[in-house]
C-alpha cells in the first residue's frame, strides 16, 4: 500500500504538465466557463457562417406576416421559428447576422484598444518619471466619466454608425489596459530577471516587450476578455439610444430600440434581442472568470 | 485503555520543578482543571486522517504544561478544538472535554461562550495580525470586560488600563487610543495577552506567543507570562517548539508527533532521560547540544502526511532504532514510573536520572 | 485627518483640469465647420457665419480659446442652450435632483440588498444559496439594462398594471418643486396620494438601475467578506467568547466594508452612466435624458458643459468616497 501511494506522487513531480493542458485542466474544471465556452464557440459558427446558417436574408420583408409569434406559440408560422418583426423581416436571421456585427465590434474595439493601451501601459511603467505621471493623469480624466457616457460624448462628435461605435468603445477602455499593463511592469521591473536581462545587456524595447510583457499578460488577457463582453453590452447600448449602427442594419441594441413600440403587442421582439445580448455576455464574462481562476488566481478578488 | 492511561498519569502526580518557584502546586490529588480523552480532530468526513488522533491529556490548576512537536504535529489545533475555534469541514469527537468541572462538547453557543474568553482564554501566534486593524486597543479590550464582566463606560476605561498596565506598557493611558498598526510586534502580543486575561483566566492557552516576535522581545513576553500565571495562579498550557522555553517554564511536557501524543512526563526528568525516540531526537537538535559536533543533528525525513502515512508507528519510517514490528503495528501511550511514552521499544525506561 | 483631506483635494486639481481641456476638445473635434454644424443648415450666409465666428470666440487662437472657456467656467457662466436660451447651469439645477433622487433611491436597493446578500453567501459558502446568489449576481452583472427596463415595464406595468410606464408622477398631480426630490415634495403638498404615486413611479427605474451596482457590490462583499473572515483577527474575536452576531458583523463586516466601499465610489459613475438609459427608457426628467436629447437635437453647449458637470460630480463622489474610506481604514488615515 506504501509503494502503491508513493510511486505516483514521484510519477506527478516528474512529469510537468505542459503549460497549455495545466491551463485546461484548471479552466475545464469550472463548469460554469465550460458553458459559457460552448455557448460562445456556437455564436462564433453563427456570426461566420451566417449567411448559410440563417434561413432568410435579414432584410428581407415578408409583407403578409408582420409581427408573426415564434413558431411554438398560437398564430406562429414554422417558416419563422423566432416569428417576425414589424416590417416582417425573420427574427432568427436578424439575430444571427447580429452576432456578426457584435462580434466584430468586440474584437475590433478590444484590439483597437488593447494594443495602444499596452504601449501607454509599456511607457508609463518604464518611464516613471518623464512619461508614466501624464500618461496616467491622462487616464485619471478619462475614467472620471463614466464609460458610456463619454462614447456617448465620442459619437456625439463623431456622429452615429458602426466605425464610430467602435472607436467610442475602444477609447472608452483604453484606460483599464493601461492602468493594468503598468501596474504589472511597475511589479516586474525589480524582479531579479529584469536586472540580469537588463546586465546582460538587453535593450529598452527587449526588455518592454520580450522579458517583461510576456510575465504581464495573464491580467490583460482577463481584462480583454471582460472588456469585450462590455464591448458587446455599449455597442447595443449606443444602438439602443440610437447613436450607435443605424437600422436597418441587424445590430442587436438597435434592433430594441426599433421593437420598443411593439412592446405591448409583441414581446418577441423586445424579448429575443435582449435575451441574445444577455446570453452572450453572460457567456463571456463565465469564460473570463473561468480565465482569471486559471490564469491569475490573485485577481480572484477583483470585480 | 486510554482512559486508564489518562488516569494513571494523574497519579503520579507531576514533579516540580525546583526551577519554577510554584509554591501553590498541587497537593497528592490536584484537581484536573482540564481534562481531555480521546479527542480527534479531522478535516472532512469520518475517514479522513485525523490531525489529531486520540489524545488524552490533562492539566491542574496552575500548571504550566508544554505542548511541542514539529509543525503540523497538530498542537495548535488541539487546543483549538478545546475552544471551540474548529471550523466546517473540521470535526472535533471526543470522550470527555473536561474544562473546570463542565464539558466542554456539550455545551452550546451562548453557555460555552460564558467560558470561552473568560475562564479560558487563548493568546495567538501572530500579534500583527491577531488583533483587529480597524478597532483601538481600549475597544478590543473593553470588548471583553463589557462581554464577561458586564464593565461598562468608565469602569470598563478604568480596567482596561489597568490591564495595560498589568502586561507593562508604557504610558499605558495613551494606548487606549492607539490602533494596532501603530504598535510595534512585542506590544501587540501585550496587548493581545491583555485582552485574554481581561476576563481572569483560570487557563490561559498561548499558541506559540513568541515566535512571531523579535528575539531581544521573546524573553520578555515569555517572563511577563510566566509572571502572569504566577500572580493570577491559572493553568498555562505553552503551545511552542522552543525546548529551550519548556526547560525553563514548564512543569510538565507533552510531546506531540502527526497528532498523536508520544511522550508525556515532567521536566526535568524528560529532558534528561527521554523515552521515545522522537523527544530524544527533538532535544538533539537543541544547537546547544551539538557543540563540537561537525553537524547539527537532525531527524531526517518530515512528519507523514495525508496520503503516506504509515501503518505501524507513524514515526517508523524516520525512526534511527525501529524494528520490524514498528512498521507493523501501532504502539499505544503506556505509562510507565516517570510518565507515558508510545513506543514498544523506549529509552532509557531505567536509567536512574541523574540529579 | 485635515492633511490627508486636503492632500486628496490636491490630486483633484489637475483631473479638473484634464477634464475641462477634454469638454473643450470636444467641441473642436467636430468633423466639418462648427457653425454650420450647430446651426444644422450648410451654406450660411458669411455675414451670420463670420458674426457666429465672433459670437462663439472661435476665430482666436486655440490656447486662447481655451483661456476663454476656463474664464467663463470660473465665473460660473456654462453657457446657454441653444435650443431653450436658458443657461446650461439653471437646466442642470432643475433636472439634477431627479436623477438624484434616482440615483439615491438605486443606491439604497443595490447597497441594502447586496450587502445582506453577499455576507449571508459568504457565511454559506457552498450552499445552494450562495451558488443561486452569485449566479444571479454574475447575470445581473451582464445585463443589458435598457432590455431589462422594457422587460419589467412589459411585465409589471403592461401585464399587471402595478406600476406606470414613464415619469416621475402622474399628470394629475401638480407637485410644487421645492427639494426637487419628487418623494418629499409630494409628502409637502396638500395632494391625496401624491406621495404613493411618486413611490410607484420611482421603484421600477431604481430596480433597474441598481441592478448592476446590486450584482457588484454582492460579489465584492461576499469575497471580502470571505477573505476577513479568514484573518486572525476574526479567530481572536470568537476567542474572547462573543457572539456569532457580533463577530461577523462588528470584526467582520467593518472590515470587508473597505473594499466594499471603493467598489461602492467606482459604481458611482456606471451609475450615471445607467442613468442615461434607464432616464431614457421610462421618460424621466432627469440629466441623462437631458443629455441624450441635447445630443440628438445638437445642442452643443448643453453636451459640452453637461458632461463637464457630471464629470465634476463624479471626481467629487469618488473624493468623498475617498474620505469615507480613510474614516473607515485607520491604515490610511494615518498615513503621511
Amino acid at each position: 500500500m506504501n509503494a502503491s501511494t508513493e510511486v505516483p506522487v514521484i510519477d506527478q513531480s516528474l512529469l510537468y504538465p505542459s503549460p497549455l493542458k495545466e491551463f485546461w485542466q484548471a479552466f475545464a474544471h469550472n463548469k460554469g466557463a465550460v458553458a459559457g465556452l460552448l455557448f460562445m464557440l456556437l455564436v462564433v459558427f453563427c456570426a461566420l457562417f451566417a449567411p448559410w446558417v440563417a434561413p432568410y436574408n435579414p432584410s428581407e420583408q415578408f409583407r403578409d406576416f408582420l409581427l408573426t409569434p415564434p413558431a411554438w406559440l398560437e398564430g406562429g408560422q414554422a417558416q419563422f421559428l423566432l416569428g417576425t418583426d414589424e416590417l416582417g423581416r425573420d427574427l432568427l436571421s436578424r439575430l444571427i447576422h447580429g452576432a456578426r456585427l457584435s462580434l466584430m465590434i468586440g474584437l475590433a474595439s478590444v484590439l483597437m484598444s488593447l494594443i495602444p493601451g499596452i504601449l501607454l501601459g509599456l511607457t508609463a511603467g518604464f518611464f516613471p518619471r518623464l512619461l508614466g505621471p501624464s500618461i496616467m493623469r491622462l487616464m485619471d480624466v478619462m475614467l472620471a466619466l463614466p464609460s458610456l457616457l463619454l462614447a456617448v460624448a465620442i459619437v456625439a462628435i463623431l456622429g452615429p454608425g458602426l466605425i464610430n461605435t467602435v472607436i467610442a468603445i475602444a477609447i472608452v477602455s483604453l484606460p483599464a489596459y493601461v492602468r493594468l499593463t503598468r501596474a504589472a511592469v511597475m511589479g516586474e521591473l525589480h524582479r531579479d530577471y529584469v536586472t540580469a536581462s537588463r546586465l546582460a545587456g538587453a535593450g529598452l524595447l527587449r526588455l518592454m516587450f520580450v522579458t517583461v510583457l510576456p510575465n504581464c499578460m495573464a491580467p490583460l488577457i482577463v481584462q480583454a476578455t471582460l472588456s469585450f463582453s462590455s464591448a458587446i453590452l455599449d455597442a447595443a447600448a449606443l444602438g439602443f439610444l440610437g447613436l450607435g449602427v443605424q437600422p436597418p442594419t441587424p445590430e442587436w441594441g438597435t434592433m430594441l430600440a426599433s421593437a420598443r413600440d411593439y412592446i405591448e403587442r409583441a414581446w418577441w421582439v423586445v424579448s429575443l434581442p435582449g435575451l441574445t445580448i444577455l446570453l452572450s455576455v453572460l457567456a463571456i464574462n463565465l469564460m473570463g472568470d473561468g480565465l482569471r481562476d486559471a490564469l491569475d488566481p490573485k485577481l480572484k478578488n477583483a470585480v | 485503555m486510554n482512559d486508564r492511561v489518562a488516569r494513571m498519569q494523574s497519579g503520579t502526580a507531576p514533579h516540580e520543578s525546583p526551577r519554577i518557584a510554584s509554591g501553590l502546586h498541587a497537593g497528592a490529588h490536584p484537581v484536573n482543571l482540564l481534562d481531555i480523552k480521546n479527542l480527534s480532530v479531522r478535516f472532512g468526513d469520518a475517514s479522513a486522517v485525523p490531525v489529531v488522533d486520540g489524545l488524552d491529556l490533562h492539566v491542574d490548576k496552575g500548571e504550566v504544561l508544554a505542548i511541542v512537536g514539529e509543525s503540523g504535529s497538530g498542537k495548535s489545533v488541539t487546543m483549538m478544538a478545546l475552544m471551540g475555534l474548529i471550523e466546517a469541514p473540521g470535526r472535533v469527537s471526543a470522550d470527555s472535554l473536561q474544562f473546570d468541572g463542565t464539558d466542554m462538547l456539550r455545551l452550546k453557543g451562548k453557555q460555552r461562550r460564558h467560558i470561552v474568553g473568560k475562564d479560558l482564554a487563548m493568546v495567538f501566534q501572530d500579534p500583527m495580525t491577531s488583533l483587529n486593524p480597524s478597532f483601538t486597543v481600549g475597544f478590543q479590550i473593553e470588548e471583553v470586560l463589557r462581554e464577561h464582566l458586564g464593565l461598562k463606560g468608565k469602569a470598563a476605561r478604568q480596567r482596561a488600563l489597568e490591564l495595560l498596565e498589568k502586561v507593562e506598557i508604557p504610558a499605558a493611558a495613551s494606548r487606549l487610543d492607539a490602533y494596532p498598526h501603530q504598535l510595534s510586534g512585542g506590544m501587540s502580543q501585550r496587548v493581545a495577552i491583555a485582552m485574554a486575561i481581561a476576563g481572569e483566566p483560570k487557563l490561559l492557552i498561548a499558541d506559540e506567543p513568541t515566535t512571531a516576535l523579535d528575539v531581544t522581545i521573546q524573553a520578555q513576553i515569555m517572563d511577563l507570562l510566566l509572571n502572569l500565571q504566577r500572580e493570577q495562579n491559572m493553568g498555562l498550557v505553552l503551545i511552542t517548539h522552543d525546548l529551550a522555553v519548556v526547560a525553563e517554564t514548564a512543569q510538565r511536557v507533552c510531546v506531540m508527533y502527526a497528532g498523536q501524543a508520544v511522550e508525556v512526563g515532567s521536566v526535568p526528568e524528560l529532558f534528561d532521560a527521554p523515552a521515545h525516540p522522537y523527544t530524544e531526537a527533538l532535544l538533539k537538535a537543541i544547537p546547544e547540544h551539538s557543540l563540537g559536533a561537525k553537524r547539527l543533528a537532525t531527524l531526517p525525513g518530515i512528519v507523514p502526511g495525508r496520503y503516506d502515512r504509515p501503518q505501524g508507528c507513524l514515526l517508523s519510517p524516520r525512526c534511527p532504532y525501529a524494528q520490524p514490528r514498528c512498521s507493523e503495528q501501532r504502539p499505544t501511550l503506556d505509562p510507565h514510573p516517570r510518565g507515558a511514552v508510545r513506543c514498544f521499544f523506549p529509552l532509557n525506561l531505567n536509567a536512574e536520572v541523574a540529579r | 485627518m485635515l492633511s490627508f483631506i486636503a492632500r486628496r483635494l490636491g490630486l483633484l486639481i489637475p483631473t479638473f483640469f484634464g477634464v475641462t481641456l477634454l469638454t473643450f476638445a470636444l467641441i473642436r473635434l467636430i468633423p466639418g465647420d462648427p457653425v454650420e454644424v450647430m446651426m444644422g443648415e450648410r451654406r450660411v450666409d458669411p455675414q451670420m457665419h463670420a458674426e457666429a465666428m465672433e459670437r462663439l470666440g472661435l476665430n482666436k487662437p486655440l490656447y486662447a480659446q481655451y483661456l476663454d472657456y476656463i474664464g467663463d467656467l470660473a465665473q460660473g457662466d456654462l453657457g446657454e442652450s441653444l435650443r431653450t436660451r436658458t443657461s446650461v447651469w439653471s437646466e442642470f439645477l432643475t433636472l439634477f435632483p431627479a436623477t438624484l433622487e434616482l440615483s439615491l433611491a438605486a443606491l439604497l436597493f443595490a447597497g441594502t440588498l447586496g450587502l445582506t446578500a453577499g455576507v449571508i453567501a459568504a457565511l454559506k459558502r457552498g450552499s445552494l444559496f450562495d451558488h443561486g446568489v452569485m449566479g444571479i449576481a454574475l447575470t445581473g452583472y451582464s445585463m443589458p439594462i435598457f432590455w431589462w427596463g422594457l422587460l419589467l415595464i412589459m411585465f409589471f406595468s403592461v401585464n399587471l398594471g402595478w406600476t406606470p410606464v414613464s415619469g416621475r408622477i402622474d399628470l394629475l398631480y401638480d407637485i410644487p418643486p421645492v427639494t426637487g426630490f419628487m418623494l418629499i415634495d409630494s409628502l409637502l403638498s396638500d395632494e391625496e396620494g401624491a406621495f404613493v404615486d411618486a413611490l410607484q413611479h420611482l421603484i421600477l427605474p431604481a430596480v433597474v438601475l441598481g441592478t448592476i451596482p446590486l450584482a457588484v457590490i454582492a460579489r465584492m462583499t461576499r469575497s471580502a467578506m470571505l477573505e476577513v473572515l479568514r484573518e486572525d483577527y476574526v479567530r481572536t474575536a470568537r476567542a474572547k467568547g462573543l457572539s456569532p452576531a457580533r463577530v461577523v458583523f462588528v470584526h467582520g463586516l467593518r472590515n470587508a466594508l473597505i473594499p466594499v466601499l471603493t467598489v461602492f465610489g467606482l459604481q458611482v459613475g456606471a451609475l450615471l452612466a445607467g442613468a442615461v438609459l434607464t432616464e431614457t427608457i421610462f421618460s424621466w426628467p432627469g440629466i441623462g435624458k437631458w443629455l441624450i436629447e441635447s445630443i440628438g437635437a445638437r445642442d452643443y453647449p448643453v453636451v459640452q458643459n453637461g458632461i463637464l458637470l457630471i464629470a465634476c460630480l463624479v471626481i467629487l463622489v469618488n473624493f468623498v468616497v475617498d474620505i469615507l474610506y480613510g474614516l473607515a481604514n485607520p491604515r490610511i488615515r494615518h498615513q503621511r
